[in-house]
C-alpha cells in the first residue's frame, strides 16, 4: 500500500492519476488540442487586439469649398489642422457624393459659394453643411461630435480675433477615470480574453468525452473498476491546467506585446479565471456527455457558449443599451461576469466589491454546470 | 453529365434536411441570431445612468442639472452629495458618466465668464462613455446658446445620409445577411466532404464516372443555394419585421449573394481538402470564420486597423459582401457601384476553387 | 428442420461461472433478446455464435454490467452485474468489439493505463507485462503508437489489456473479426491456454468454423437461442447428410444450380473444383444423372460442419437461381479488348515514401472469371484493389480494365466498372429509394431507363418494405443487397467487391454469391477481396498477396495442392493460406 492506493469516497488516487496521465498524453500528441489551446488564442488575441479599434481616430472626410472667401478658408484650415480629420479636397459635390456612397470617405463638408457673404451679413443664415455616412452609425456619431468641436474652435477663434467673449458660456470638459488614453484596446482586450477562454473551455471539453464514445474507448473503460467521479475528474483537471496556461499566455501577450496595462493582482486573476474555467469546462463536458457525438457537441458548444459570449457579455456591446429581455438573458451568461471582472482588474485594479459579486456568480455557474454533468454521466451504456 | 450533377446536388440537399441535426443546424443559427443581434449588437447609448454632483446651489447649475436629467439618453439619474459617493459610483460602475458642477459655476456665469463643468468618463467602457459624453455636451451647448441669445455667425447642419436617425438596426441587419450566410454555407461545404470521407462514400463517388470537378461543383452549388435561402430569410425579416429600407436593386442583391456563395464555397472546399474528419472540418471553418468576421469591418471600421490587417481584410470575402449588402439596402447601390466589390468575390472564389481542385486530385491519389 | 437439441453441457455442475435465466432485452420497440437461458463453464471456451444482429453483443454487454436487462437474471460468479457492479468489474475482463485502444498512446502506455485501472502494481505488474508481451509477441513494439499497429496486432494488444489483473471471467466480443487467419489462429491459441488455466471464457463470433473449436456453444439467431451445448453433438445430428460432389466436368456453377433445384438438397456451396451439398434427410441423395456433372462425377460422404447444422436450423439455404441474372443483359466486350485480359495489371508498383506497398504485381483476369485477392492484414490487397479501380495512381506499371489504361482515361474506364466498398458505403441518412435514385443518376441513367432499372432492382432484392427506411436503419443483410444493387444499376461488365460479405449471416452470404454467379454467367468479370476462406473457394482463380507481392496464384485447388505436405492430406483453404505465408517467411529469412 503506497500513497497512490489512498481512496477518498470512490476515487482512488492511482486510477485518477493514470487517467490524468493518459489524458495529458493525448492532449500533447493531438494537434487539434494544441491548435485550439495555443495557436487559436494567439491569433485571435492579435486580431482582437489590433483589429478591433473603436478609438477616436482620424476620419477621412471630403471637403468641398465652393467659396473663395476668408471665412471659408479659415474654417477649412480648422478642419485641416484638426487631428481628427483626414481631409480630402474635392472640387465637385457630385463627386464627393459618389465617394461617400462608395465608402471611400465617411463624411463630407460643403461650404457653399455664398458662405463668407452670409457670415458677414451677420443674420445667422450661413450654414456649414455636413453629410455623414449613416451606414456606419458609430463613426457617424463620432464625426458629428468632432464636427461640433471643430465648429466651436472656429467660433472661438473668430471671437478672439474680434475681441469678444468666446461663446459657449458653459463648457463640459472631459476627464478620464481609468484608461486615460482611452485606447479602446484597453477596454476591449480584457473582454476578448473572455471570449477566447470561452472558446477554449467549451470547445476543448465538448469534444473530449464524445470522442471516447465514438472511438469505443469509453466502453472499455467502463468495464474496469474505474468510478464515475474518477473519469470526470480526469477530464476536468488536465483541461483546467491547459486553460490556465492559455489564460496566462493571453494575459502575457496582452500586457507585453500589445501593451495593455494590468493593474490588478495575479491572485485575483487566478481566482476569477479558475471560476470561469470551471463554468466553461462544465458546460463543454455537459454537452459532450449528453451528445456522445463530437460534431454535434462542438456545434452546440459554439452556439451555447461562443455566441452569447461575444454578443451578450458586455464586452463590445453595452448591456444596458439592450432591451430588457435581452438584458435578463445576459445574467445567465458566465462570460458577462468574467468580462466585468477582467475589465476591472486590467484597468482599475482589485476593486473587491465588484470582483466579489462577479466571482459569486461564476461560482454558482460552475457548480450548476459541473453538477449537471455529474448527474448526467452514467456508469452504463444505457444511462 | 448534367443530369449527374443535378443528382449530386439533389442528394446533398436531401441529406441536409433528412437528419434532425441537419435541420437544426440550418434553422437555429438563423433564428437565434436574427432574434439576438439586432437587439444586442448596438453601440448606441440608451438606458444609461448619469450621476450628477452639483456642488453649486445656484439657479444656473440647478437648471443645467435638470436639463441633463431630462435628456433622453439618461433615463436613470443618481444625485451625488460627496466626493466619496462620486468615487464609489465610478468604481462600482454604477454610472456611465458623472458630471460635476463646481461650486462657483452659477457665479461665473452671472459675471459673463466661462463656467466649466467636469465630466468624468469611465474609461473601462470608453466607447459608450464617449458617446454619452457627446450627448451631455450637446445639452450643455444648447443651454449656452439659449443663454447667450446671440445669433451665431454660422450654424452647423449635420445630416446623416442613408440612415438619418442612425438606427443601429439598419446597420446590423444587412451585415447579418452576410454573417449568417457565412456560417451555413461554409460549414456545409467543409463538413460534407469530410463526412463522405469518414463514411466511406467518398470512394464511391471517386469510382463513378464523375470527375473531381463535378464532385466539387456538386458540393459547392448546394452551399450556394443554402446561402441564398438563408439570406432571403434574413432580408425578409429585415424589411418586414425590422423595417430596414431596401433602396437598391434586388437583382443585384441576389447576384451578389451568388458571388459571395461562390467565394465561400471555394473557401469551404479548400478547408475540407486539409481535413480528414468532420470535427476537423468544423474547427477549421470556425477558425476561418472568426477572424473573417472580426476583420470584415463589422465590429470596428477597417480604416482603424493597422496596415497588415487591412491587407487581410481586403481578401476577406465578408468585407466586400458587407459593403455591397449595406450599399444595396441603405445607399441604393446598383450594379455599377457594387461591381468594385463583386469582382474580388469572384476572384477569391476562383482562386480557392482552383487550389481545392488541385489538392483534391492529389489527395485522391490521381 | 431438426428440433433444438439442448444437450446437457457439462458433467461438472459446480464448474459453472455464469448463469443466464430467461433474459429479455428490448430497445424501444425492438426485441433484442427473447428469453435466453444458458450457462458458461470455467476452464473452457464457450462460443457465442451467430450472425450479425443475433444479439451477441447485447448479451455480452449485459453480462459485463454495461446494460440493464429488461427482465430475467444473470449471475456471474455469484454476482449480479448491475447491483454488484464494482466487484464485478474487478473479476471480469471485457474486450468490446471495437476495442478502443488509445491510438495516441504507445503499446506500453496503454498497458500501464489498464494495469493502473485494475490495480496491478509492483513486481506483479512487471511479471504480467513480461508474460503478456511475450504471449502476444509485441515485445518489440512497446514504444510504437497503438494507432500505428496492424489490425491483428491491435486485437492482441486489446486482449493483453483485458487480461491484466487476471480476471476470472473473460468476455470477448468478436475478437477475430477482420483479422487474417494467421493472427486469428494465434489469438485462439492464446485464449485456449488461458481457458485451460481455469478462466471462464465467452468468445463471440460470426465465424461458424470457430464454433467447432469451442467446448460449449450458444447458437443465437435474431435474439433467440437456437442451440446450447457441445458443438460436436449438433454436428453429429447432421451425420450422413453432408456430401461432396467431386470430379465435375463442365461448368460447376451450373451443376450447383441444378443440384439446388433438387428436392433432396437443402444447401450447397462451391469448394474449389468440387461441390459441397447438404441433404434434407440422411442418406437420401439426389439423382446423379440429373445433375449432368459428367461421367466421372462422384458423390462422397464427408464430415458434417457446424455451418451445415446452422443452415439446417434456419430451414436451409437459398435456391441457386438468381433473379438478378434474369434481369441482366449479356456483358458485351467492345472490339479490340482481349477477352483473356479484361482486367490486367503489369509491373504494378506503388510507393508511399520509402514504403513499397505494392511490388511489381502482375496478373490478368479473363472475361467471366471470378478472381480473388487474398492475404493477411497489411499485405497490400486494398492498395492493389484501389489501383485497379482507379482510386489510386500507380507509381510504376499499368493497371488497365477493358483495355483502358486507368492512368490515362480514368473517367471512361470507371464507367465500365461497378464497385462495392467494404462496409457498404451507402448514404446512411438517405432512404433506400433515395440511394437507388442517387447511384443510378450519377452513373448516367435518366428518365424512363432509370425508373425501369430502379424498379427491377427493388423487385430482385425484395426492397419494397424498406423503401422509406434510412439506409443506416437497415438490417445488415439488406444493407448488403442495397449496396450490391447500387453498384450494378449501370450494368457494368466488371465488378469489384471489397470484403462484400463481412459479418453477414450464411444464408444472406449464399444468396449474394448466387447473384454473383448469375452475373458471371452473363459474362460479367468479378474481382473480389476477402478474409473469409470459404469464399476463396468460390473463386475461379486466386492471387495470394503478402508483403505487397503475389506469392502464389492459381485455382483454389492448385493452391491447396501446393500447400500439401503429404499425398493423402486434405488441406483446407485456411490451412493452405497459412502454410504458404509461413513458407514465404522462411524463404525470405533464408535469403537474408
Amino acid at each position: 500500500m503506497t500513497m497512490l492506493d489512498v481512496e477518498i469516497g470512490n476515487i482512488k488516487l492511482r486510477r485518477l492519476l493514470a487517467l490524468c496521465r493518459k489524458e495529458s498524453a493525448q492532449i500533447v500528441r493531438d494537434p487539434s488540442s494544441i491548435l485550439i489551446a495555443f495557436v487559436l488564442p494567439v491569433i485571435l488575441l492579435l486580431i482582437f487586439g489590433f483589429g478591433i479599434n473603436l478609438d477616436a481616430n482620424t476620419v477621412r472626410i471630403g471637403l468641398v469649398v465652393e467659396d473663395t472667401g476668408a471665412e471659408a478658408r479659415r474654417f477649412a484650415q480648422v478642419l485641416e489642422g484638426s487631428r481628427y480629420f483626414d481631409v480630402v479636397h474635392d472640387s465637385s459635390r457630385q463627386h464627393a457624393r459618389t465617394l461617400l456612397a462608395a465608402g471611400e470617405i465617411r463624411g463630407m463638408v460643403v461650404i457653399a459659394s455664398d458662405f463668407s457673404a452670409k457670415v458677414r451679413q451677420g443674420k445667422g443664415a450661413a450654414a456649414i453643411q455636413v453629410l455623414t455616412d449613416g451606414a456606419e452609425p458609430n463613426t457617424a456619431n463620432f464625426l458629428g461630435s468632432y464636427m461640433e468641436g471643430a465648429w466651436q474652435t472656429w467660433l472661438g477663434q473668430r471671437s478672439i480675433d474680434a475681441g469678444q467673449t468666446p461663446p459657449p458660456l458653459a463648457e463640459l470638459s472631459a476627464r478620464y477615470w481609468f484608461n486615460p488614453s482611452t485606447v479602446s484596446r484597453n477596454f476591449l482586450l480584457p473582454g476578448s480574453i473572455s471570449v477566447i477562454m470561452t472558446i477554449i473551455g467549451a470547445l476543448l471539453t465538448s469534444l473530449v468525452i464524445a470522442r471516447e464514445w465514438e472511438r469505443g474507448t469509453m466502453e472499455s473503460l467502463l468495464a474496469t473498476p474505474v468510478s464515475r467521479m474518477e473519469l470526470l475528474l480526469s477530464k476536468i483537471l488536465p483541461y483546467y491546467v491547459l486553460g490556465i496556461f492559455a489564460m496566462a499566455l493571453c494575459v502575457v501577450m496582452a500586457t507585453l506585446i500589445i501593451g495593455v496595462p494590468y493593474r490588478g493582482s495575479l491572485l485575483a486573476l487566478f481566482v476569477v479565471g479558475s471560476l470561469f474555467l470551471g463554468s466553461s469546462l462544465g458546460l463543454g463536458l455537459f454537452l459532450s456527455t449528453t451528445m456522445r457525438n463530437q460534431l454535434m457537441a462542438a456545434q452546440a458548444a459554439l452556439t451555447a457558449a461562443f455566441l452569447p459570449a461575444t454578443m451578450l457579455s458586455g464586452y463590445v456591446f453595452e448591456i444596458s443599451s439592450m432591451p430588457w429581455p435581452v438584458q435578463l438573458a445576459s445574467y445567465f451568461i458566465p462570460a458577462r461576469y468574467f468580462v466585468s471582472a477582467l475589465q476591472t482588474l486590467f484597468q482599475a485594479g482589485d476593486i473587491w466589491p465588484i470582483l466579489a459579486i462577479n466571482a459569486a456568480f461564476l461560482l454558482a455557474s460552475s457548480i450548476f454546470w459541473l453538477g449537471l454533468t455529474v448527474l448526467k454521466f452514467g456508469r452504463r451504456l444505457d444511462d | 453529365m448534367f443530369h449527374a450533377l443535378v443528382t449530386l446536388i439533389r442528394k446533398e440537399l436531401i441529406a441536409l434536411v433528412s437528419t434532425r441535426m441537419g435541420r437544426i443546424m440550418l434553422v437555429t443559427p438563423v433564428l437565434l441570431q436574427l432574434a439576438l443581434f439586432p437587439f444586442a449588437a448596438t453601440l448606441e447609448v440608451k438606458n444609461s445612468t448619469l450621476a450628477i454632483y452639483n456642488q453649486d446651489g445656484g439657479a444656473a447649475s440647478i437648471e443645467l442639472a435638470q436639463r441633463l436629467a431630462a435628456a433622453k439618453a439618461f433615463p436613470v439619474i443618481i444625485n451625488l452629495y460627496s466626493e466619496k459617493d462620486l468615487r464609489e459610483v465610478i468604481d462600482r460602475q454604477r454610472a456611465l458618466l458623472v458630471v460635476r458642477i463646481p461650486s462657483d459655476f452659477s457665479r461665473k456665469l452671472a459675471r459673463g465668464e466661462v463656467g466649466i463643468l467636469q465630466a468624468l468618463i469611465d474609461g473601462r467602457r470608453s466607447n459608450s462613455a464617449q458617446i454619452a459624453y457627446g450627448y451631455a455636451a450637446q445639452v450643455v451647448q444648447a443651454y449656452s446658446a439659449e443663454r447667450l441669445g446671440q445669433t451665431l455667425p454660422a450654424s452647423l447642419v449635420v445630416q446623416n445620409l442613408y440612415n438619418p436617425n442612425l438606427e443601429y438596426q439598419w446597420f446590423v441587419l444587412p451585415s447579418l445577411v452576410a454573417i449568417i450566410t457565412t456560417v451555413g454555407c461554409l460549414m456545409i461545404t467543409a463538413i460534407s466532404v469530410a463526412r463522405e470521407r469518414e463514411e466511406g462514400t467518398f470512394d464511391q463517388l471517386l469510382v463513378s464516372p464523375l470527375t473531381p470537378a463535378y464532385i466539387m461543383a456538386g458540393k459547392a452549388i448546394p452551399g450556394i443555394l443554402v446561402a441564398i435561402v438563408q439570406g432571403s430569410l434574413i432580408i425578409l425579416a429585415a424589411v418586414l419585421l425590422y423595417r430596414v429600407p431596401l433602396s437598391g436593386s434586388l437583382l443585384v442583391l441576389y447576384g451578389s449573394m451568388m458571388c459571395y456563395g461562390f467565394a465561400l464555397s471555394g473557401c469551404g472546399l479548400f478547408i475540407s481538402s486539409f481535413c480528414s474528419s468532420q470535427q476537423q472540418a468544423f474547427l477549421g471553418s470556425f477558425g476561418f470564420m472568426t477572424p473573417a468576421v472580426i476583420l470584415s469591418g463589422y465590429m470596428a471600421p477597417v480604416e482603424n486597423m493597422p496596415l497588415i490587417l487591412r491587407g487581410i481584410s481586403a481578401i476577406d470575402p465578408l468585407t466586400h459582401f458587407i459593403i455591397v449588402v449595406k450599399g444595396i439596402f441603405l445607399k441604393g447601390y446598383g450594379l455599377e457601384q457594387a461591381w468594385p466589390h463583386l469582382w474580388p468575390l469572384l476572384a477569391i472564389g476562383i482562386v480557392n476553387m482552383s487550389l481545392a481542385y488541385v489538392l483534391f486530385k492529389k489527395r485522391s491519389g490521381q | 428442420m431438426s428440433p433444438v437439441a439442448n444437450a446437457d453441457p457439462s458433467p461438472h455442475g459446480n464448474d459453472i461461472a455464469i448463469v443466464i435465466a430467461d433474459l429479455q432485452q428490448q430497445f424501444g420497440a425492438r426485441p433484442a433478446l427473447c428469453g435466453i437461458d444458458g450457462t458458461v463453464r470455467r476452464g473452457c471456451i464457450t462460443g457465442l455464435v451467430g450472425p450479425d444482429g443475433a444479439g451477441k453483443t447485447t448479451l455480452i454487454r449485459i453480462i459485463a454490467g454495461l446494460l440493464k436487462p429488461s427482465s430475467g437474471t444473470v449471475q456471474v460468479e455469484g454476482l449480479d452485474p448491475i447491483v454488484d457492479s464494482v466487484k464485478l468489474h474487478e473479476i471480469v475482463g471485457y474486450m468490446p468489439q471495437k476495442f478502443g485502444l488509445y491510438e495516441d498512446l504507445t503499446v506500453l502506455e496503454n498497458l500501464r493505463l489498464y494495469a493502473d485501472l485494475r490495480n496491478v502494481t509492483g513486481t506483479a505488474r512487471e511479471a504480467s507485462f513480461k508474460r503478456l508481451l511475450q504471449f502476444t509477441d509485441l515485445a518489440r513494439f512497446t514504444e510504437r503508437l497503438a494507432g500505428k499497429l496492424s489490425g491483428g496486432m491491435r486485437q492482441k494488444l486489446g486482449l493483453a489489456c483485458t487480461l491484466l489483473g487476471t480476471p476470472k471471467v473473460l468476455l470477448l466480443d468478436e475478437p477475430s473479426v477482420g483479422v487474417d487467419p494467421i493472427s486469428r489462429r494465434e489469438l485462439w491459441h492464446m485464449v485456449s491456454e488461458l481457458a485451460g488455466a481455469g478462466m471462464a471464457v465467452v468468445w463471440s463470433t460470426s465465424y461458424l468454423d470457430e464454433a467447432e473449436l469451442c467446448s460449449d456453444v450458444l447458437l443465437m439467431h435474431a435474439g433467440k437461442l437456437e442451440y446450447a451445448g457441445v458443438p460436436r453433438a449438433l454436428m453429429e445430428s447432421m451425420r450422413g447428410r453432408s456430401i461432396q460432389l467431386r470430379h465435375i466436368e463442365g461448368n460447376q456453377r451450373h451443376v450447383l444450380q441444378r443440384a439446388l433445384r433438387q428436392p433432396e438438397v437443402i444447401d450447397g456451396v462451391i469448394q474449389g473444383a468440387a461441390l459441397r451439398l447438404v441433404l434434407r434427410r440422411a442418406g437420401e441423395r439426389p439423382d446423379l444423372a440429373g445433375l449432368d456433372a459428367g461421367a466421372s462425377a462422384q458423390m462422397v460422404d464427408v464430415e458434417p460442419r457446424f455451418e451445415d447444422a446452422f443452415i439446417d436450423i434456419l430451414g436451409g439455404g437459398p435456391g441457386g437461381d438468381s433473379v438478378l441474372a434474369e434481369h441482366t443483359r449479356e456483358a458485351r466486350l467492345p472490339a479490340g479488348v482481349d477477352p483473356l485480359a479484361v482486367i490486367s495489371a503489369k509491373a504494378l508498383t506503388r510507393r508511399f515514401g520509402d514504403f513499397i506497398a505494392t511490388d511489381h504485381v502482375e496478373f490478368s483476369v479473363k472475361r467471366g472469371e471470378i478472381f480473388g485477392l487474398l492475404g493477411p492484414n497489411g499485405a497490400g490487397k486494398s492498395t492493389i484493389f484501389k489501383m485497379m479501380c482507379g482510386l489510386l495512381a500507380p507509381s510504376e506499371g499499368t493497371a488497365s480494365v477493358m483495355g483502358i489504361d486507368l492512368k490515362k482515361s480514368a473517367s471512361r474506364a470507371r464507367r465500365e466498372l461497378g464497385y462495392m466498398a467494404q462496409k457498404f458505403a451507402l448514404y446512411g441518412n438517405l432512404t433506400v429509394a433515395q440511394n437507388l435514385d442517387f447511384f443510378s443518376g450519377i452513373y448516367g441513367l435518366q428518365g424512363h431507363a432509370q425508373r425501369t432499372m430502379i424498379q427491377s432492382m427493388i423487385k430482385v432484392f425484395a426492397l419494397t418494405p424498406f423503401l422509406s427506411t434510412q439506409a443506416n436503419e437497415l438490417p445488415l443483410g439488406f444493407k448488403q443487397r442495397l449496396a450490391l444493387s447500387c453498384s450494378i444499376m449501370h450494368q457494368p461488365p466488371l465488378l469489384f467487391l471489397d470484403e462484400p460479405t463481412s459479418g453477414v449471416d450464411p444464408i444472406t452470404r449464399r444468396e449474394f454469391w448466387t447473384h454473383i454467379n448469375g452475373l458471371v454467367d452473363k459474362g460479367v468479370t468479378v474481382m473480389v477481396t476477402t478474409h473469409f476462406m470459404d469464399e476463396a473457394e468460390y473463386c475461379d482463380r486466386i492471387g495470394l498477396v503478402y508483403h505487397g507481392r503475389i506469392i502464389a496464384s492459381g485455382t483454389p485447388d492448385e493452391l491447396k495442392e501446393s500447400a500439401r505436405t503429404s499425398a493423402a492430406e486434405n488441406v483446407t483453404m485456411e490451412e493452405a493460406f497459412i502454410r504458404l505465408v509461413q513458407r514465404n517467411d522462411v524463404a525470405a529469412q533464408e535469403a537474408a
